[in-house]
């Protein structure tokens, strides 16, 4: 496992994928911290966070679409599968490279608070707490997006699904508005957003939200090693 | 050392590997030989635990392929079809995370490497991008990547595809080579390579064993008939006037062609006995100068090509191992073309004219 995430993670950087994805976020969250925070003189970098949830729905895929379907298409999957690793560690290995990247940006955001802080009044609980489940709340999402690049050799089609899904659950509570009130009420709890919008808008620390995160990760994680699993007996 | 027992793999209604059973030991060069998806790459995948079989069961040292799959992965080095390499990585590069997924311990990596790098002359290339690489690097960094770890078992899939002859050579002697510590198996579907290589042949048609052993046991086991070419000077009536004391019960057949004043015939003749001196005897009494007389042996390629043409395949319930050659239906497709001996008179007339 340790050998496959060494690999992963220098080929985001061997290549353009990893800079690509940290450019793109730092670029668009920088821009609105500076517009938000710096400018408009508004202390809570979480709050501006929720204006930047959109970023991910491009910034993911870009980053997961090849983890999986790239193997299978340069067939260097049958170097993974027959060496003496398991599936999961094969998997596992793949996607905390991919957090490993997720986590540079991640880090980077934690020093706004604290120039916020250099300047006036800054929330470093709420800040700090909000950061964490957006680390949380994207590795969720890229373990969909692994999801997806294990069902097609294609990186495009990977990355299209991936937006479609992502997309899904960010509209998910505007769109089951539309459903009859029973249903949307069934649906609405599995609301993606919602936890994090406890944490951003309303201080909450939603530990509830955090195990959902962390499950939707491993659901997702477990979905890809059974389709990999199933592709072998197929 | 290797046990292979009833292996089936169904893709849908397509049986691509047909209980298939076989076993190999240490320390020798095994040659999967079959046309074209014949079922030798589906084998090799589930040998390595690349894909799963429906049905049956792979033994590599006692240890289960199925059941404790990353254990036996150790014991085994795969160079598949399409060298699984890494574009973006250097040969070395890829090397060493090769050494990462087998685990080799970090002391011997660096020696371990060299070492297969020198083996597979990849040393002058390896700070190159594999991107950069010939197909005949590419398939080298492939087997190196195979031989990495001195696994028990080596299974190569085709591992000369692609190189020119010189390459082609030497990677043939470095598979040699390597039978004196690992047990290799190869496929192929080049006869030369597999009879140059390997000691012992498993021929495999459509998912099933159609014949195992040595070359020489294949051999004999097939060498059902042994025809008898004799070409004569004069007409063909008097050769085989002659020819038909010789022949007794034995057909006779008139190859396609021959020259003019010259007479061929082919005595189909079982391994029972040695015709020559009475037909060199028969030839005398009449007068007919003998110009050839050659005994066909069976080649493996007679033998290749008999038990993998499609219609001249052996019926299914004889088509394992134990097949007793008598049991195997005389046809040879050296003869495919070669009229039967109801059809010899107006090929005979033709020829008199």
């Amino acid at each position: 496992m340790i050998a496959i995430y060494k690999r992963e993670l220098n080929s985001y950087f061997n290549s353009m994928v990893g800079y690509v994805f940290i450019a793109i976020i730092v670029a668009f969250v920088g821009f609105f911290f500076f517009v938000y925070n710096l400018i408009g003189g508004y202390p809570k970098f979480a709050y501006m966070l929720q204006n930047c949830l959109y970023i991910f729905l491009v910034a993911v895929p870009i980053l997961t679409m090849k983890s999986m379907s790239e193997d299978r298409k340069n067939k260097s999957d049958q170097l993974l599968l027959t060496a003496p690793v398991s599936m999961t560690g094969v998997v596992m290995g793949k996607y905390l490279a991919m957090l490993t990247v997720w986590l540079i940006p991640t880090i980077l955001f934690c020093f706004c608070p604290l120039i916020i802080a250099a300047n006036g009044t800054a929330y470093l609980m709420v800040d700090y707490s909000t950061i964490l489940a957006l680390f949380l709340m994207v590795g969720a999402q890229i373990a969909v997006g692994l999801f997806v690049s294990a069902l097609t050799e294609s990186q495009v089609i990977a990355a299209v699904g991936t937006f479609a899904i992502l997309m899904v659950l960010l509209l998910w509570d505007s769109l089951v508005g539309y459903l009859p009130s029973w249903l949307s009420n069934v649906l609405g709890l599995f609301s993606f957003t919602t936890a994090f919008y406890n944490f951003a808008y309303y201080n909450l620390f939603d530990i509830g939200g955090l195990i959902l995160y962390l499950s939707v990760a491993f659901i997702f994680i477990f979905a890809t090693i059974q389709t990999l699993q199933k592709r072998r007996w197929s | 050392m290797i046990e292979v027992r009833d292996l089936v793999k169904r893709y849908g209604n397509h049986t691509a590997v047909n209980q298939l059973s076989f076993s190999v030991e240490k320390g020798q060069v095994y040659g999967f030989l079959g046309p074209n998806g014949a079922g030798k790459s589906t084998t090799m995948n589930i040998m390595t635990g690349y894909i799963g079989p429906t049905a049956g069961e792979v033994f590599i040292d006692g240890v289960s392929v199925v059941a404790e799959p990353e254990k036996a992965k150790a014991k085994i080095g795969y160079l598949p079809e399409q060298p699984p390499l890494y574009d973006e990585m250097t040969a070395l590069e890829y090397l060493q995370f090769v050494a990462g997924l087998k685990k080799i311990p970090g002391g011997e990596r660096r020696g371990q490497i060299e070492k297969v790098m020198d083996m597979t002359k990849i040393t002058h290339v390896q700070n190159r991008l594999i991107r950069n690489l010939s197909k005949g690097f590419r398939q080298r960094v492939g087997l190196a990547q195979a031989i990495l770890g001195f696994p028990e078992v080596i299974i190569l899939d085709e591992p000369t595809v692609g190189l020119d002859p010189k390459q082609i050579i030497e990677i043939r002697s470095l598979i040699r080579g390597l039978r004196e510590k690992h047990t290799v198996i190869l496929s192929s579907h080049i006869l030369t390579e597999v009879q140059e290589i390997c000691d012992r042949i498993l021929i495999i048609h459509q998912g099933i064993m159609v014949a195992a052993g040595t070359q020489e046991e294949l051999e004999s086991r097939y060498k059902g008939s042994e025809d008898l070419h004799v070409t004569v000077k004069g007409s063909l009536n008097a050769a085989r006037k002659a020819l038909a004391q010789v022949a007794g019960e034995r057909a006779l057949v008139v190859p396609p062609a021959s020259q003019k004043g010259e007479a061929s015939l082919i005595i189909q003749n079982k391994k029972d006995a040695d015709l020559r001196e009475r037909t060199f005897q028969c030839c005398v009494d009449a007068g007919l100068p003998i110009l050839e007389l050659r005994l066909n042996r069976l080649t493996l390629e007679d033998i290749f090509l008999k038990l993998t043409m499609e219609d001249a395949a052996l019926p299914v319930e004889t088509k394992n191992e134990n097949a007793e050659p008598e049991n195997a239906e005389p046809v040879d497709t050296k003869q495919a073309d070669a009229p039967s001996p109801e059809t010899e008179k107006s090929e005979e007339e033709e020829q008199n004219q």
